[in-house]
């Protein structure tokens, strides 16, 4: 489709059992695609934020946020404006490291991208990197060489920017 | 108070007087209770009747009504009657028993993920693990039910919730932070929507089930009046405005009437009431309404724009914002009324369908005509699925709303029967009729026994082509005349099944023996069973599946000179034209 976009969905819900299920299966039931989902405890008590990253053009959005809005246990819905929201994801990567010189070439890279080393074993490193996407991505690239084996994103999770709520 | 006393508190305080239901291990506590409580319950012989049966309630009363099952096969017995209510709004409240909560997950024995399975279909669901979520969960229930769009929400009680201990609130709080359904429409779109009207030549006022729902039928008729708007129904709106008006259509869609058909296609302003533009209402959209500013007033914000690109979307209910428009309209300067009028009842006239005919077997529009004179405005009719509903949407003549009852988002056959039921035991001081197909009726028939046994005296009209008609008829147009398994064949005996029963049954195979019959059925009092002998041929026009509004495939027999269903006064232009 013409402006079909990556969107960046948040959701304030009721934090009960079945809410993602409902999220989930709503997205599944109408076709929407659903790049990724994370939820979790919010500033309230009972109340979860979900961040949803969805593809779709503005028809498609409209869709997603008033059939999200019309479940009951969704009290708040807003397609966040990408310039103004703050756009996080926890990355976990464990890569071979078998010597030296490529440990302290991945150690390097870490400090670049202001990520940790957490784990260390005689033949691998594991590192700890948050930050937008597009920026785990472009560490993951340049890990590849070195032989990553395993890789847990955690998905986005997003705020607004400023003192703005939602 | 146990768990399952508290529910029955729960449902009596919502007004509940009668639920349908059927029991089972899980809901033993559930029934023991109901045993010495003044809960009137109906045994019904299929859950899918339970279900159909609650919602055939609630859509002739307008309460919600109230259907239970047993865990596992009796919940999925209910699947069908909770998407029915679904599709189409109808506030049902679906009890469902669950194994005991250690149990869960374990694939015990009638286990089955009832809230799983009916996320889909429900507005909302519930699951008790305490019992004192039980009075607060229920009332949630009811109110989610009956307000803004009402739909279906399933309750599953586990077993051992049913059994334990609570403390009967005297104030049961419901907090719904997520749930606030909006009433008023924006006053700025409500003066855009009279712009539009106002400057419209020839506007269109088009119907749903919501106008039903929200009970603003005396609005819809207020504003055809102003305007002299033409009003035309979804199969789900049939009945909110009377059909014998000079200014109302009939129904639109895939098998509607021609005359809606093409001025839908021929307006320039479209306002839609409580309708979401199903596949059936508008053929092929890109073609729909296609010179027309369309205004769109629903409770959904989901609807708007789902379907149909919309110029003026106005959220909310459809009462309180007709009768702001109206206000709005009436205060503009200049004349409200439209001159298309004219055109539009001359047209009408031209396109009245030819409902008397002598032939044997019986045609089904001499059957419905027949029925329609048999009747009353107060009589609620029911349709199943297929040929006899669309024959009964084409032919049959409503003037009120919530008489017409159909399943129309989901074509459930089966339906009309069931749905029947609940409308007599809602209003029993009202008349109920049943038309269904052969082949739908069968699905349910063994709910003969409830109406029986019950007294619920209801009458069953079977449409008996012996044919899957409306499938048959698909196989005719578009596959070659292959009838591939939709002849039904010699048996039943529909007489002798109802008999079998203990139900007065009929056979009426003539011209004028269908309205003497039906007349001596609902005066009996008692349940009966009409089987009708009709013709397997007969087949309305249809505009095909894909295919724009005006492109109808077939020939309407219309009604020139023998007096229609609407009588009419030929004006002197008529007389003089084509
Ligand atoms: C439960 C269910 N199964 C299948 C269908 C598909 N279907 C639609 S109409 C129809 C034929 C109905 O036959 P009958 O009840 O005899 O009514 P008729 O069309 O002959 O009036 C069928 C099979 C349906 N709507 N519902
Ligand atoms: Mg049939």
């Amino acid at each position: 489709m013409t402006n079909e976009r990556s969107h960046i969905i948040s959701a304030v819900v009721l934090h009960r059992p079945g809410v993602l299920q409902r999220v989930a299966g709503l997205f599944t039931r109408r076709g929407f695609n659903i790049d990724a989902i994370t939820v979790g405890p919010s500033e309230k008590e009972g109340i979860a934020r979900m961040t949803i990253i969805s593809r779709g053009d503005e028809k498609v959005l409209e869709q997603i946020t008033k059939q999200l809005n019309k479940l009951i246990e969704v009290i708040k819905v807003r397609d966040l404006d990408p310039p103004s929201t703050v756009l996080r994801e926890l990355c976990l990567i464990k890569t071979h490291a078998p010597h030296e010189k490529a440990r302290s070439e991945i150690i390097q890279y870490a400090n670049i991208f202001r990520g940790r080393i957490i784990d260390v074993s005689p033949d691998n490193l594991t590192i700890e990197i948050t930050g937008a996407p597009d920026k785990i991505d472009a560490l993951i690239d340049l890990l590849r060489s070195f032989g990553i084996q395993e890789i847990a994103r955690t998905g986005p999770t997003a705020i607004t920017r400023g003192a703005k709520t939602i | 108070m146990k768990g399952s006393r508290a529910i029955i508190q729960s449902l009596t305080d919502q007004g509940v007087d009668v639920v349908f239901g059927y029991p089972g291990g899980v809901l033993l506590p559930l029934y023991d209770e109901i045993y010495d409580s003044d809960l009137r319950h109906i045994l019904v012989r299929h859950e899918q009747c339970a279900a159909h049966a609650a919602d055939g309630y609630a859509r002739a009363s307008g309460k919600v009504g109230v259907c239970i099952g047993t865990s596992g096969p009796g919940a999925t017995n209910l699947i069908t009657g909770i998407a029915t209510a679904y599709m189409d709004s109808s506030p049902v409240v679906a009890l469902a028993g669950q194994v005991a909560s250690h149990l869960i997950g374990n694939d015990a024995f009638q286990e089955v993920d009832t809230l799983g399975i009916t996320m889909p279909i429900t507005k909302h669901s519930y699951q008790p693990m305490d019992p004192a979520e039980i009075p607060p969960m229920i009332k949630s229930a009811f109110y989610i039910a009956s307000t803004g769009r009402p739909g279906p929400v399933v309750l599953d009680l586990p077993k051992d919730v049913q059994e334990a201990e609570l403390e009967y609130p005297q104030n049961i709080i419901i907090d719904l932070p997520g749930y606030k359904p909006t009433k008023k429409g924006h006053p700025l779109q409500v003066k855009r929507a009279a712009d539009v009207i106002f400057k419209a030549k020839k506007p269109v006022i088009l119907a749903g089930g919501g106008v039903i729902l929200s009970a603003s039928s005396e609005e819809i008729f207020k504003l055809s009046e102003l305007l002299g708007a033409p009003v035309t129904t979804t199969l789900m709106g049939k009945g909110c405005f009377p059909e014998d008006n000079s200014l109302s259509l009939g129904m639109l869609g895939m098998h509607g009437r021609k005359v809606s058909n093409f001025l839908v296609d021929d307006c320039d302003c479209l306002i839609a009431v409580g309708c979401r533009f199903s596949d059936r209402t508008t053929g092929d959209v890109s073609k729909f309404a296609s010179k027309a500013k369309i205004i769109h007033i629903d409770v959904d914000p989901a609807e708007i724009g789902k379907n149909v690109p919309v110029d003026v979307p106005i959220v909310g209910d459809a009462k309180i914002i007709l009768a702001h428009l109206i206000r709005v309209i009436s205060q503009m300067e200049g004349t409200q009324k439209k001159n298309w009028t004219q055109h539009v009842k001359e047209f009408r006239k031209s396109c009245i369908p030819r409902l008397s005919f002598n032939d044997v077997p019986l045609k089904p529009q001499q059957v419905i005509k027949e029925i329609s004179e048999a009747v009353t405005d107060d009589t609620i009719l029911t349709t199943d699925v297929g040929q006899n509903q669309m024959w009964m949407a084409h032919y049959f003549t409503s003037r009120n709303p919530r008489k017409f009852i159909s399943s129309g988002g989901l074509g459930t056959m089966g339906f009309g029967f069931p749905a029947a039921m609940g409308a007599k035991v809602a209003l029993p001081e009202e008349d109920v009729v049943a038309v269904c197909g052969d082949g739908g009726f069968l699905m349910v028939c063994q709910d003969l026994a409830t109406i029986k046994e019950y007294d619920i005296p209801v009458v069953v009209c079977v449409l008996d082509n012996r044919y899957l008609g409306m499938v048959a008829q698909w196989q005719k147009l578009f596959y070659e005349e292959r009838i591939s398994h939709t002849k039904l064949g010699e048996v039943p005996d529909f007489v002798k099944l109802a008999e079998a029963f203990g139900v007065n049954a009929y056979r009426v195979e003539k011209p004028g023996e269908m309205k003497e019959t039906l007349r001596e059925a609902l005066k009996s009092g008692e349940p009966g069973l009409i089987d009708v002998i009709i013709d397997p041929d007969e087949i309305l026009p249809m505009v095909p599946p894909g295919c724009g509004l005006t492109e109808i495939v077939g020939e309407y027999k219309i009604e020139r000179d023998v007096p229609g269903e609407i009588p009419y006064q030929p004006s002197a232009a008529e007389e003089g034209g084509d």
